[in-house]
């Protein structure tokens, strides 16, 4: 005998309202996997997309050190997708049926990585602002009441700490440079930015799951409010390294405590997530070509699993006889 | 005679959030009496929600490899780490 589906959500949202973690195998409400699923797979598919932008740089880098911190870097990207992509598995998603929404271009993802990291100065920008902003959306996801989703966020939030602290470390020997490398971090800084504040995700008041996914417990705080605090945080960090935040409308609340901004420009963060930024294609086109390239590394590793498993069970059969 | 029973890998989670943890292992004919058998001996005293069993024969080991070379990820790898980079006075929340 099966409680009807209402006394089951009932009783689900009250043990999500003591602070109760959800695990895989217990019995959740389907808007509330589904809601797991969009967010989680987004998120994967960011980490993933995410490598790109740096990824140019890699070969690019103007010495050796830098290099090193950057490929450790890169390769923490795609260990955050894998913790994350395996988070998904948990809920029962196959990973190659979300991946291929990715490949399809049908799949979101975050709108930052979607612009081009046009000198050695935006590598600096990714670290510090895009990934600070991921710090400030992701250490209250530890929280989360998903509980594989919340303990990936553990190992990646302490992963992101460096990434950061990289980021701004590159930002800040360019403005001790020359005059020309100031002006290098200034364009990086007046480029990245906007998008950064962008990838929290649209004014609460237009983000359609925000208030059901805050109610389960899977996001802890709105977009705003994190923006907010990621604004707070950031523009006095700009301000020791003597750069100039793109916004003339910038002001601090004195009341307030809180920085208060400019308009956002939403149409651009809605073409950008649809599909028309300046990388979109480009991102998806690198993907799809990773994808096809490496068709013969996963044909040749089912291929040597097949042999070793025939060679083993022909070893048995010989053993037996 | 003996039983040829197989042995299981038994795992604890102690509350949902928490992973489950390596606490032991039994022996016992199946599955299901493996099962069991892990909840009389391993869960007699202390609270926990759930158990996780694997058959010892298929966990995947390390053992066999130079552990040193194997798990040397990172001696010579500080920048891997935030607290290699030094934060500026007065700049807060990196």
């Amino acid at each position: 005998m099966s409680e009807p589906v209402e006394g089951r959500e009932a009783a689900f949202q009250q043990r999500i309202e003591r602070g109760e973690k959800i695990e895989s195998q217990d019995w959740m409400p389907e808007g509330y996997r589904k809601a797991l699923v969009r967010q989680i797979s987004q998120h994967a598919h960011s980490e993933y997309v995410g490598m790109l932008p740096e990824g140019f740089w890699l070969t690019r880098a103007p010495s050796l050190h830098r290099k090193c911190v950057l490929l450790a870097k890169v390769q923490d990207e795609a260990g955050h997708a894998q913790y994350l992509y395996s988070a998904l598995e948990s809920l029962g998603v196959e990973r190659d049926t979300v991946y291929q929404e990715l490949l399809a271009g049908r799949a979101k993802y975050l709108n930052i990585f979607n612009y081009p990291a046009l000198s050695w100065a935006d590598v600096g920008m990714i670290g510090w602002l895009t990934d600070g902003a991921a710090i400030v959306n992701q250490v209250p996801l530890s929280r989360s009441s998903y509980g594989p989703y919340a303990r990936a966020m553990v190992r990646i939030c302490q992963e992101e700490s460096f990434h950061h602290r990289q980021g701004f470390d590159l930002v800040h020997r360019l403005v001790e440079g020359t005059a020309r490398q100031r002006q290098m971090a200034q364009d990086a800084l007046d480029r990245w930015w906007w998008p950064t504040l962008m990838v929290f995700g649209p004014p609460d008041e237009h983000s359609p799951h925000s208030r059901q996914s805050m109610q389960w417990g899977i996001k802890l705080y709105s977009n705003d409010t994190l923006r907010q605090k990621f604004i707070d945080q950031t523009v006095p960090q700009i301000h020791h390294l003597g750069l100039r935040v793109p916004d003339a409308d910038l002001r601090l609340n004195e009341a307030s405590g809180h920085y208060e901004i400019g308009p956002i420009d939403w149409v651009e963060f809605q073409r950008v997530i649809q599909g028309e930024g300046p990388c979109n294609r480009e991102r998806i086109s690198s993907r799809q070509r990773s994808w096809e390239q490496g068709a013969w590394v996963r044909e040749a590793a089912a291929c040597h699993a097949d042999k070793a498993s025939t060679a083993a069970a022909l070893a048995g059969d010989e053993h037996a006889q | 005679m003996p039983n040829n029973w197989k042995t299981w890998e038994v795992f604890v989670r102690s509350q949902n959030g928490i992973a489950h943890r390596h606490i032991g292992s039994v022996q016992a004919s199946d599955a299901d009496m493996a099962l069991r058998y892990a909840r009389d001996v391993y869960t007699r005293r202390d609270a926990f929600v759930s158990l996780w069993l694997v058959a010892s024969e298929h966990l995947i080991s390390s053992a066999g490899q130079d552990q040193s070379a194997w798990f040397e990820t990172a001696h010579d790898k500080g920048y891997r780490q935030a607290t290699f980079y030094p934060v500026p006075d007065g700049v807060q929340n990196l």
